[in-house]
Protein backbone atom coordinates (compact mmCIF):
# COMPACT_ATOMS: atom_id res chain seq x y z
CA UNK A 1 0.00 0.00 0.00
CA UNK A 2 2.54 2.07 0.69
CA UNK A 3 5.40 2.80 -1.26
CA UNK A 4 8.06 1.29 1.32
CA UNK A 5 6.11 -1.40 1.10
CA UNK A 6 7.69 -2.97 -2.28
CA UNK A 7 11.42 -1.94 -1.39
CA UNK A 8 12.32 -5.69 -1.84
CA UNK A 9 11.36 -6.41 -5.22
CA UNK A 10 9.94 -4.54 -8.28
CA UNK A 11 7.07 -2.46 -7.30
CA UNK A 12 3.89 -3.99 -8.60
CA UNK A 13 2.03 -0.96 -10.96
CA UNK A 14 -0.57 0.23 -8.95
CA UNK A 15 -4.32 -0.45 -10.31
CA UNK A 16 -5.99 1.73 -7.85
CA UNK A 17 -4.63 4.76 -6.24
CA UNK A 18 -6.84 6.54 -4.22
CA UNK A 19 -5.70 10.33 -2.92
CA UNK A 20 -7.19 12.70 0.31
CA UNK A 21 -10.54 10.88 -0.36
CA UNK A 22 -13.32 12.80 1.72
CA UNK A 23 -16.63 12.38 2.21
CA UNK A 24 -19.65 14.07 4.44
CA UNK A 25 -22.79 13.39 4.99
CA UNK A 26 -24.66 16.43 5.65
CA UNK A 27 -22.07 17.64 8.96
CA UNK A 28 -21.11 14.60 9.25
CA UNK A 29 -17.38 14.16 8.11
CA UNK A 30 -17.35 10.12 7.16
CA UNK A 31 -13.71 10.03 5.45
CA UNK A 32 -11.63 12.59 6.68
CA UNK A 33 -8.95 11.61 3.98
CA UNK A 34 -8.39 8.26 2.89
CA UNK A 35 -5.25 7.56 0.74
CA UNK A 36 -4.53 3.80 -0.84
CA UNK A 37 -2.91 1.66 -3.26
CA UNK A 38 -3.54 -1.36 -4.34
CA UNK A 39 -1.57 -3.44 -7.10
CA UNK A 40 -2.38 -5.34 -9.76
CA UNK A 41 -3.42 -9.25 -8.13
CA UNK A 42 -3.82 -7.36 -4.50
CA UNK A 43 -6.19 -8.47 -2.33
CA UNK A 44 -6.76 -5.62 0.31
CA UNK A 45 -9.64 -5.89 3.36
CA UNK A 46 -10.62 -3.57 5.21
CA UNK A 47 -11.68 -3.86 8.70
CA UNK A 48 -13.09 -1.49 11.51
CA UNK A 49 -15.75 -0.46 13.73
CA UNK A 50 -18.97 -0.06 12.26
CA UNK A 51 -19.76 3.50 11.21
CA UNK A 52 -15.78 3.97 10.81
CA UNK A 53 -16.20 4.46 7.25
CA UNK A 54 -14.93 1.33 5.54
CA UNK A 55 -18.00 1.03 3.81
CA UNK A 56 -18.09 4.52 2.25
CA UNK A 57 -14.70 4.21 0.97
CA UNK A 58 -15.91 0.99 -0.76
CA UNK A 59 -18.75 2.83 -2.40
CA UNK A 60 -16.99 6.08 -3.56
CA UNK A 61 -14.91 3.36 -5.57
CA UNK A 62 -17.99 2.00 -7.22
CA UNK A 63 -19.27 5.46 -7.64
CA UNK A 64 -22.27 5.00 -5.36
CA UNK A 65 -21.15 7.67 -3.34
CA UNK A 66 -19.97 10.62 -5.13
CA UNK A 67 -16.84 11.85 -2.81
CA UNK A 68 -16.33 15.08 -1.86
CA UNK A 69 -12.61 15.95 -2.40
CA UNK A 70 -9.35 14.03 -3.25
CA UNK A 71 -8.55 11.49 -6.43
CA UNK A 72 -8.99 8.10 -7.43
CA UNK A 73 -7.10 6.85 -10.37
CA UNK A 74 -7.88 3.29 -11.62
CA UNK A 75 -6.03 1.19 -14.63
CA UNK A 76 -8.24 -0.27 -17.22
CA UNK A 77 -7.32 -4.08 -18.33
CA UNK A 78 -3.68 -4.50 -19.49
CA UNK A 79 -4.41 -3.37 -23.13
CA UNK A 80 -3.43 -0.14 -24.58
CA UNK A 81 -7.30 0.46 -24.81
CA UNK A 82 -7.53 1.05 -21.47
CA UNK A 83 -5.75 3.67 -19.81
CA UNK A 84 -5.41 5.00 -16.64
CA UNK A 85 -8.34 7.33 -15.68
CA UNK A 86 -7.74 10.36 -13.04
CA UNK A 87 -11.08 11.20 -11.10
CA UNK A 88 -10.69 14.35 -9.47
CA UNK A 89 -13.57 15.14 -6.52
CA UNK A 90 -11.90 18.28 -5.79
CA UNK A 91 -14.85 20.74 -5.84
CA UNK A 92 -14.49 23.97 -8.38
CA UNK A 93 -14.96 27.44 -6.76
CA UNK A 94 -16.10 26.37 -3.50
CA UNK A 95 -18.82 25.06 -4.82
CA UNK A 96 -20.12 21.63 -5.39
CA UNK A 97 -18.31 20.05 -8.71
CA UNK A 98 -19.95 18.36 -11.12
CA UNK A 99 -17.64 14.58 -11.66
CA UNK A 100 -17.55 14.38 -15.42
CA UNK A 101 -20.08 11.61 -16.15
CA UNK A 102 -17.84 10.24 -18.13
CA UNK A 103 -15.26 9.41 -15.59
CA UNK A 104 -17.73 8.37 -13.03
CA UNK A 105 -19.15 5.81 -15.95
CA UNK A 106 -15.64 4.47 -16.32
CA UNK A 107 -15.12 3.81 -12.44
CA UNK A 108 -18.11 2.04 -12.69
CA UNK A 109 -17.37 0.25 -15.82
CA UNK A 110 -13.46 -0.85 -13.92
CA UNK A 111 -14.92 -2.16 -10.47
CA UNK A 112 -17.53 -4.31 -9.96
CA UNK A 113 -19.49 -4.35 -6.50
CA UNK A 114 -20.93 -8.00 -4.58
CA UNK A 115 -23.24 -6.23 -1.76
CA UNK A 116 -23.76 -7.57 1.15
CA UNK A 117 -27.65 -8.08 1.34
CA UNK A 118 -26.91 -9.47 -2.36
CA UNK A 119 -29.17 -6.68 -4.06
CA UNK A 120 -30.16 -9.47 -7.19
CA UNK A 121 -32.52 -8.30 -9.49
CA UNK A 122 -35.81 -10.28 -7.99
CA UNK A 123 -38.03 -10.17 -11.10
CA UNK A 124 -35.33 -11.76 -13.00
CA UNK A 125 -33.92 -15.18 -13.40
CA UNK A 126 -30.08 -16.56 -12.19
CA UNK A 127 -28.66 -16.25 -15.82
CA UNK A 128 -31.04 -13.23 -16.45
CA UNK A 129 -29.41 -11.10 -13.57
CA UNK A 130 -25.51 -12.12 -14.82
CA UNK A 131 -26.25 -11.42 -18.73
CA UNK A 132 -28.20 -7.88 -17.80
CA UNK A 133 -24.93 -5.88 -17.28
CA UNK A 134 -22.75 -7.63 -20.82
CA UNK A 135 -25.76 -7.24 -22.78
CA UNK A 136 -27.49 -4.24 -21.74
CA UNK A 137 -25.09 -2.40 -20.92
CA UNK A 138 -22.27 -3.42 -22.39
CA UNK A 139 -23.77 -4.54 -25.55
CA UNK A 140 -21.81 -7.62 -25.55
CA UNK A 141 -23.39 -10.25 -28.26
CA UNK A 142 -25.97 -12.60 -26.48
CA UNK A 143 -24.78 -15.55 -27.44
CA UNK A 144 -20.82 -15.01 -26.26
CA UNK A 145 -22.06 -13.40 -22.57
CA UNK A 146 -24.66 -16.31 -21.94
CA UNK A 147 -21.95 -19.50 -23.10
CA UNK A 148 -19.29 -17.17 -20.30
CA UNK A 149 -22.49 -16.65 -17.68
CA UNK A 150 -23.55 -20.88 -18.03
CA UNK A 151 -19.70 -21.15 -17.48
CA UNK A 152 -19.14 -18.99 -14.53
CA UNK A 153 -22.45 -20.39 -12.83
CA UNK A 154 -21.66 -24.09 -13.08
CA UNK A 155 -18.19 -23.00 -11.95
CA UNK A 156 -19.95 -21.99 -8.74
CA UNK A 157 -22.26 -25.36 -8.72
CA UNK A 158 -25.33 -23.26 -9.78
CA UNK A 159 -25.69 -23.96 -13.28
CA UNK A 160 -28.61 -25.78 -12.62
CA UNK A 161 -30.42 -23.36 -11.15
CA UNK A 162 -29.88 -20.42 -14.29
CA UNK A 163 -33.65 -20.53 -14.64
CA UNK A 164 -34.83 -19.95 -10.60
CA UNK A 165 -35.50 -16.87 -9.77
CA UNK A 166 -33.45 -15.08 -6.48
CA UNK A 167 -36.35 -16.05 -4.21
CA UNK A 168 -35.95 -19.51 -4.35
CA UNK A 169 -32.34 -20.11 -3.85
CA UNK A 170 -30.45 -19.72 -0.16
CA UNK A 171 -28.43 -16.63 1.14
CA UNK A 172 -25.17 -18.42 0.50
CA UNK A 173 -26.56 -19.52 -3.24
CA UNK A 174 -27.89 -15.72 -3.87
CA UNK A 175 -24.58 -14.36 -3.05
CA UNK A 176 -22.76 -16.62 -5.38
CA UNK A 177 -24.55 -15.34 -7.88
CA UNK A 178 -24.03 -12.24 -6.97
CA UNK A 179 -20.74 -12.91 -7.27
CA UNK A 180 -20.89 -14.36 -10.64
CA UNK A 181 -23.06 -10.99 -11.65
CA UNK A 182 -20.00 -9.16 -10.72
CA UNK A 183 -17.51 -11.51 -12.43
CA UNK A 184 -19.31 -11.56 -15.84
CA UNK A 185 -19.03 -7.33 -15.88
CA UNK A 186 -15.13 -8.17 -16.79
CA UNK A 187 -13.97 -5.60 -14.34
CA UNK A 188 -10.45 -4.86 -13.24
CA UNK A 189 -11.55 -4.12 -9.56
CA UNK A 190 -13.77 -6.63 -7.87
CA UNK A 191 -15.60 -5.02 -4.30
CA UNK A 192 -16.82 -6.77 -1.99
CA UNK A 193 -19.33 -5.49 0.95
CA UNK A 194 -19.33 -7.41 3.60
CA UNK A 195 -20.46 -10.60 1.82
CA UNK A 196 -20.83 -12.79 4.02
CA UNK A 197 -22.57 -10.60 6.87
CA UNK A 198 -26.02 -11.61 6.24
CA UNK A 199 -25.84 -15.09 5.48
CA UNK A 200 -26.42 -18.10 7.96
CA UNK A 201 -23.19 -19.14 9.69
CA UNK A 202 -23.03 -22.54 8.19
CA UNK A 203 -23.30 -20.99 4.83
CA UNK A 204 -20.49 -18.43 4.93
CA UNK A 205 -18.09 -21.20 4.36
CA UNK A 206 -18.69 -22.04 0.78
CA UNK A 207 -18.72 -17.84 -0.09
CA UNK A 208 -15.47 -16.92 1.59
CA UNK A 209 -13.95 -20.30 -0.13
CA UNK A 210 -15.02 -18.81 -3.62
CA UNK A 211 -13.39 -15.61 -2.67
CA UNK A 212 -10.45 -17.19 -1.53
CA UNK A 213 -9.96 -19.19 -5.49
CA UNK A 214 -10.82 -15.75 -7.01
CA UNK A 215 -7.87 -13.95 -5.32
CA UNK A 216 -5.14 -17.22 -5.87
CA UNK A 217 -6.25 -16.53 -9.54
CA UNK A 218 -5.06 -13.01 -9.56
CA UNK A 219 -8.02 -11.24 -9.21
CA UNK A 220 -8.06 -7.24 -7.51
CA UNK A 221 -9.90 -6.77 -4.64
CA UNK A 222 -10.78 -4.67 -1.74
CA UNK A 223 -13.26 -6.61 0.51
CA UNK A 224 -14.80 -4.81 3.58
CA UNK A 225 -15.19 -7.54 6.18
CA UNK A 226 -15.47 -8.67 9.44
CA UNK A 227 -14.25 -11.76 9.26
CA UNK A 228 -10.60 -11.51 10.43
CA UNK A 229 -9.15 -14.94 9.89
CA UNK A 230 -10.60 -15.00 6.35
CA UNK A 231 -8.65 -11.63 5.96
CA UNK A 232 -5.46 -13.10 7.59
CA UNK A 233 -5.35 -15.74 4.99
CA UNK A 234 -6.80 -14.54 1.64
CA UNK A 235 -5.56 -10.46 2.01
CA UNK A 236 -2.42 -9.20 1.22
CA UNK A 237 -2.90 -6.70 3.09
CA UNK A 238 -5.15 -5.38 5.97
CA UNK A 239 -6.15 -1.77 6.62
CA UNK A 240 -7.38 -0.89 9.57
CA UNK A 241 -10.40 2.25 9.19
CA UNK A 242 -11.64 4.26 12.19
CA UNK A 243 -12.90 7.56 12.13
CA UNK A 244 -12.60 8.05 8.69
CA UNK A 245 -8.96 7.28 8.33
CA UNK A 246 -6.68 4.62 7.77
CA UNK A 247 -5.33 4.45 11.30
CA UNK A 248 -2.56 2.11 10.24
CA UNK A 249 -2.27 -1.14 7.24
CA UNK A 250 0.13 -3.85 6.46
CA UNK A 251 0.81 -7.20 6.23
CA UNK A 252 -1.97 -9.02 7.46
CA UNK A 253 -0.32 -11.69 9.71
CA UNK A 254 1.68 -8.96 11.49
CA UNK A 255 -0.81 -6.38 11.70
CA UNK A 256 -3.42 -8.60 13.05
CA UNK A 257 -0.76 -10.64 15.67
CA UNK A 258 0.83 -6.70 16.43
CA UNK A 259 -1.22 -3.87 15.67
CA UNK A 260 0.89 -0.28 15.96
CA UNK A 261 -2.08 1.47 16.99
CA UNK A 262 -3.99 1.51 20.33
CA UNK A 263 -7.39 1.82 18.59
CA UNK A 264 -6.79 -1.08 16.14
CA UNK A 265 -5.44 -3.38 19.51
CA UNK A 266 -8.91 -2.12 21.27
CA UNK A 267 -10.82 -3.24 17.93
CA UNK A 268 -9.52 -6.37 17.16
CA UNK A 269 -9.67 -7.34 21.16
CA UNK A 270 -13.61 -6.84 21.19
CA UNK A 271 -13.50 -8.48 18.24
CA UNK A 272 -11.65 -11.61 19.67
CA UNK A 273 -13.45 -10.82 23.55
CA UNK A 274 -16.69 -9.99 22.77
CA UNK A 275 -18.26 -10.39 25.90
CA UNK B 1 -93.04 -7.85 -6.08
CA UNK B 2 -95.40 -8.00 -8.34
CA UNK B 3 -95.03 -10.34 -11.84
CA UNK B 4 -95.29 -6.94 -13.67
CA UNK B 5 -92.36 -5.81 -11.75
CA UNK B 6 -90.24 -8.89 -12.26
CA UNK B 7 -91.22 -8.67 -16.41
CA UNK B 8 -89.97 -5.01 -16.16
CA UNK B 9 -86.55 -6.12 -14.89
CA UNK B 10 -85.99 -8.85 -16.82
CA UNK B 11 -87.04 -6.52 -19.93
CA UNK B 12 -84.56 -3.88 -18.62
CA UNK B 13 -82.19 -6.34 -18.39
CA UNK B 14 -80.57 -6.22 -21.69
CA UNK B 15 -80.95 -2.46 -22.20
CA UNK B 16 -78.79 -2.22 -19.02
CA UNK B 17 -76.15 -4.51 -19.87
CA UNK B 18 -76.08 -2.76 -23.44
CA UNK B 19 -75.60 0.37 -21.50
CA UNK B 20 -72.78 -1.18 -19.53
CA UNK B 21 -71.27 -2.87 -22.73
CA UNK B 22 -71.35 0.66 -24.83
CA UNK B 23 -70.82 2.76 -22.24
CA UNK B 24 -69.86 2.12 -18.64
CA UNK B 25 -67.01 -0.69 -19.86
CA UNK B 26 -65.38 1.38 -22.69
CA UNK B 27 -65.42 4.84 -20.29
CA UNK B 28 -63.57 3.28 -17.62
CA UNK B 29 -61.32 1.14 -20.01
CA UNK B 30 -60.20 4.42 -22.31
CA UNK B 31 -59.72 6.61 -18.78
CA UNK B 32 -57.91 4.19 -17.10
CA UNK B 33 -55.85 3.81 -19.86
CA UNK B 34 -55.09 7.16 -20.11
CA UNK B 35 -55.00 8.24 -17.08
CA UNK B 36 -52.42 5.41 -16.24
CA UNK B 37 -49.96 7.34 -18.73
CA UNK B 38 -50.70 10.50 -16.79
CA UNK B 39 -49.96 8.72 -13.17
CA UNK B 40 -46.90 7.59 -14.55
CA UNK B 41 -45.65 10.59 -15.75
CA UNK B 42 -46.79 12.55 -12.76
CA UNK B 43 -45.65 10.30 -10.46
CA UNK B 44 -41.97 10.42 -12.12
CA UNK B 45 -42.42 14.59 -11.61
CA UNK B 46 -43.17 13.97 -8.22
CA UNK B 47 -39.38 11.93 -7.74
CA UNK B 48 -38.28 14.66 -9.69
CA UNK B 49 -35.02 16.28 -8.15
CA UNK B 50 -35.86 19.27 -10.13
CA UNK B 51 -37.84 21.48 -7.94
CA UNK B 52 -40.65 22.93 -10.44
CA UNK B 53 -41.36 19.73 -11.46
CA UNK B 54 -42.18 18.06 -8.74
CA UNK B 55 -43.83 21.52 -7.60
CA UNK B 56 -46.19 20.96 -10.57
CA UNK B 57 -46.77 17.36 -9.85
CA UNK B 58 -47.99 18.13 -6.32
CA UNK B 59 -50.25 20.99 -7.04
CA UNK B 60 -52.19 18.84 -9.55
CA UNK B 61 -52.25 16.04 -7.22
CA UNK B 62 -53.62 18.42 -5.00
CA UNK B 63 -56.06 20.19 -6.66
CA UNK B 64 -57.60 16.46 -7.98
CA UNK B 65 -57.78 15.22 -4.60
CA UNK B 66 -59.29 17.72 -2.95
CA UNK B 67 -62.01 18.43 -5.74
CA UNK B 68 -65.05 16.05 -6.46
CA UNK B 69 -65.44 14.17 -9.48
CA UNK B 70 -68.46 15.59 -10.03
CA UNK B 71 -66.95 19.21 -9.87
CA UNK B 72 -64.77 18.39 -12.42
CA UNK B 73 -66.86 16.24 -14.73
CA UNK B 74 -69.06 19.88 -14.58
CA UNK B 75 -66.30 22.68 -15.04
CA UNK B 76 -65.10 20.48 -18.27
CA UNK B 77 -68.76 19.75 -20.20
CA UNK B 78 -70.63 22.81 -18.50
CA UNK B 79 -67.91 25.17 -17.64
CA UNK B 80 -65.98 25.66 -20.58
CA UNK B 81 -68.62 25.72 -23.62
CA UNK B 82 -68.99 29.51 -22.46
CA UNK B 83 -65.37 29.92 -22.87
CA UNK B 84 -65.51 29.07 -26.17
CA UNK B 85 -64.54 25.74 -25.64
CA UNK B 86 -67.01 22.71 -26.66
CA UNK B 87 -66.42 18.88 -25.94
CA UNK B 88 -68.81 16.90 -26.62
CA UNK B 89 -70.05 14.26 -23.27
CA UNK B 90 -68.10 11.53 -24.37
CA UNK B 91 -64.76 13.15 -24.77
CA UNK B 92 -65.80 15.42 -21.53
CA UNK B 93 -66.20 12.57 -19.59
CA UNK B 94 -63.06 10.57 -20.49
CA UNK B 95 -61.06 14.08 -20.09
CA UNK B 96 -62.83 13.86 -16.30
CA UNK B 97 -61.68 10.33 -15.41
CA UNK B 98 -58.63 10.57 -17.10
CA UNK B 99 -57.70 13.41 -15.01
CA UNK B 100 -59.01 12.23 -12.10
CA UNK B 101 -57.21 8.78 -12.08
CA UNK B 102 -54.05 10.34 -13.16
CA UNK B 103 -54.28 12.51 -9.76
CA UNK B 104 -54.83 9.48 -7.62
CA UNK B 105 -52.70 6.91 -9.58
CA UNK B 106 -49.93 8.82 -9.70
CA UNK B 107 -49.27 8.85 -5.47
CA UNK B 108 -49.99 5.06 -5.55
CA UNK B 109 -47.37 5.38 -8.46
CA UNK B 110 -44.95 7.21 -6.59
CA UNK B 111 -45.39 5.21 -3.41
CA UNK B 112 -44.79 2.23 -5.38
CA UNK B 113 -41.37 3.11 -7.07
CA UNK B 114 -40.52 4.25 -3.32
CA UNK B 115 -41.15 0.89 -2.02
CA UNK B 116 -38.59 -0.41 -4.33
CA UNK B 117 -35.34 -1.39 -2.10
CA UNK B 118 -32.55 1.26 -2.44
CA UNK B 119 -30.53 -1.58 -3.11
CA UNK B 120 -32.18 -2.21 -6.33
CA UNK B 121 -31.13 1.17 -7.86
CA UNK B 122 -27.30 0.79 -6.65
CA UNK B 123 -27.25 -3.20 -7.90
CA UNK B 124 -28.41 -1.45 -11.21
CA UNK B 125 -25.81 1.75 -11.33
CA UNK B 126 -23.16 -0.68 -9.95
CA UNK B 127 -23.59 -3.03 -13.77
CA UNK B 128 -23.09 0.37 -15.07
CA UNK B 129 -26.80 1.56 -15.92
CA UNK B 130 -27.82 5.04 -16.20
CA UNK B 131 -30.66 6.29 -14.09
CA UNK B 132 -33.10 5.97 -16.84
CA UNK B 133 -32.50 2.32 -17.75
CA UNK B 134 -32.44 1.49 -14.41
CA UNK B 135 -35.69 3.02 -13.88
CA UNK B 136 -37.72 0.77 -16.82
CA UNK B 137 -35.92 -2.29 -16.26
CA UNK B 138 -35.06 -2.90 -12.49
CA UNK B 139 -37.42 -0.57 -10.76
CA UNK B 140 -40.47 -0.28 -12.35
CA UNK B 141 -41.09 -3.70 -13.09
CA UNK B 142 -41.08 -4.28 -9.39
CA UNK B 143 -43.07 -1.38 -8.77
CA UNK B 144 -45.88 -2.43 -10.64
CA UNK B 145 -46.31 -5.49 -8.69
CA UNK B 146 -46.75 -3.86 -5.96
CA UNK B 147 -49.52 -1.15 -7.12
CA UNK B 148 -51.26 -3.96 -8.41
CA UNK B 149 -53.91 -4.56 -5.24
CA UNK B 150 -53.97 0.01 -4.91
CA UNK B 151 -54.72 0.13 -8.49
CA UNK B 152 -57.42 -2.27 -9.06
CA UNK B 153 -58.95 -0.30 -6.12
CA UNK B 154 -58.60 2.78 -8.16
CA UNK B 155 -59.76 0.75 -11.26
CA UNK B 156 -62.91 -0.43 -9.26
CA UNK B 157 -63.65 3.05 -8.18
CA UNK B 158 -64.09 4.27 -11.49
CA UNK B 159 -66.18 1.90 -12.90
CA UNK B 160 -68.71 3.01 -10.51
CA UNK B 161 -67.47 6.95 -10.66
CA UNK B 162 -68.57 6.57 -14.21
CA UNK B 163 -72.13 6.50 -13.52
CA UNK B 164 -71.89 10.44 -12.90
CA UNK B 165 -71.43 10.77 -16.63
CA UNK B 166 -75.18 10.09 -17.02
CA UNK B 167 -75.40 13.75 -15.91
CA UNK B 168 -73.54 14.88 -18.75
CA UNK B 169 -75.77 12.85 -21.05
CA UNK B 170 -73.19 9.77 -21.67
CA UNK B 171 -75.73 7.05 -21.94
CA UNK B 172 -73.73 4.58 -19.72
CA UNK B 173 -75.85 2.02 -17.70
CA UNK B 174 -77.39 4.21 -15.10
CA UNK B 175 -78.61 6.80 -17.40
CA UNK B 176 -80.79 3.61 -19.00
CA UNK B 177 -81.76 2.57 -15.63
CA UNK B 178 -82.75 6.26 -14.72
CA UNK B 179 -84.54 6.57 -18.06
CA UNK B 180 -86.37 3.57 -17.52
CA UNK B 181 -87.10 3.98 -14.07
CA UNK B 182 -88.80 7.93 -15.08
CA UNK B 183 -91.28 6.29 -17.07
CA UNK B 184 -92.01 2.92 -14.75
CA UNK B 185 -91.70 4.69 -11.35
CA UNK B 186 -90.18 1.50 -10.77
CA UNK B 187 -87.13 3.40 -8.94
CA UNK B 188 -86.20 0.89 -6.49
CA UNK B 189 -86.60 -2.28 -8.77
CA UNK B 190 -84.72 -0.53 -11.57
CA UNK B 191 -81.62 0.85 -9.27
CA UNK B 192 -81.43 -2.32 -7.46
CA UNK B 193 -80.75 -3.96 -10.58
CA UNK B 194 -78.33 -1.23 -11.55
CA UNK B 195 -76.14 -1.58 -8.52
CA UNK B 196 -76.23 -5.24 -8.77
CA UNK B 197 -74.78 -5.25 -12.59
CA UNK B 198 -72.11 -2.73 -11.02
CA UNK B 199 -71.58 -5.30 -8.44
CA UNK B 200 -70.63 -8.47 -11.23
CA UNK B 201 -68.93 -6.23 -12.73
CA UNK B 202 -66.80 -5.45 -9.95
CA UNK B 203 -66.31 -9.45 -8.87
CA UNK B 204 -65.08 -9.62 -12.32
CA UNK B 205 -62.67 -7.41 -11.94
CA UNK B 206 -61.28 -8.58 -8.20
CA UNK B 207 -60.77 -11.79 -9.57
CA UNK B 208 -58.99 -10.29 -12.32
CA UNK B 209 -56.69 -8.50 -10.12
CA UNK B 210 -55.98 -11.97 -7.96
CA UNK B 211 -55.15 -13.57 -11.36
CA UNK B 212 -52.70 -10.55 -12.28
CA UNK B 213 -51.18 -10.38 -8.45
CA UNK B 214 -50.18 -14.38 -9.36
CA UNK B 215 -48.46 -13.76 -12.26
CA UNK B 216 -46.92 -10.63 -11.31
CA UNK B 217 -45.80 -12.67 -7.60
CA UNK B 218 -42.35 -13.27 -8.96
CA UNK B 219 -41.35 -9.59 -9.01
CA UNK B 220 -41.48 -8.89 -5.68
CA UNK B 221 -38.55 -9.24 -3.44
CA UNK B 222 -39.31 -12.13 -0.91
Amino acid sequence: MSPTDSSAAAPAPALLTVRGLQKSFGSNQVLKSVDLTVARGQVLALIGPSGSGKTTVLRCLNGLEIADGGTIEIVGAEDATHAPVVIDFAPAHGKRAGVPKKALGTLRDRSAMVFQHYNLFPHKTVLENVMEGPVVVQRRPRAEVEAEALQLLDRVGLGDKRDSYPFELSGGQQQRVGIVRALALRPTLLLFDEPTSALDPELVGDVLRLIKELAGEGWTMVIVTHELEFAREVATEVAFVDGGTIVEHGDPKELLRNPQHERTRQFLHRLLFPF
Amino acid sequence: MSDTTWQLMLDSLWPMLSGAIMGTIPLALASFAIGLVLALVLALMRLSRRRWLSSIARVYISIVRGTPLLVQLFVIFYGLPPLGIVIDPWPSAILAFSINVGGYAAEVIRAAILSVPKGQWEAAYMIGMSHQRSLTRIILPQAARVSVPPLSNTFISLVKDTSLASLILVTELFRVAQEIAAFSREFMALYLEAALIYWVICLVLSSGQSVLEKRLDRYVAH
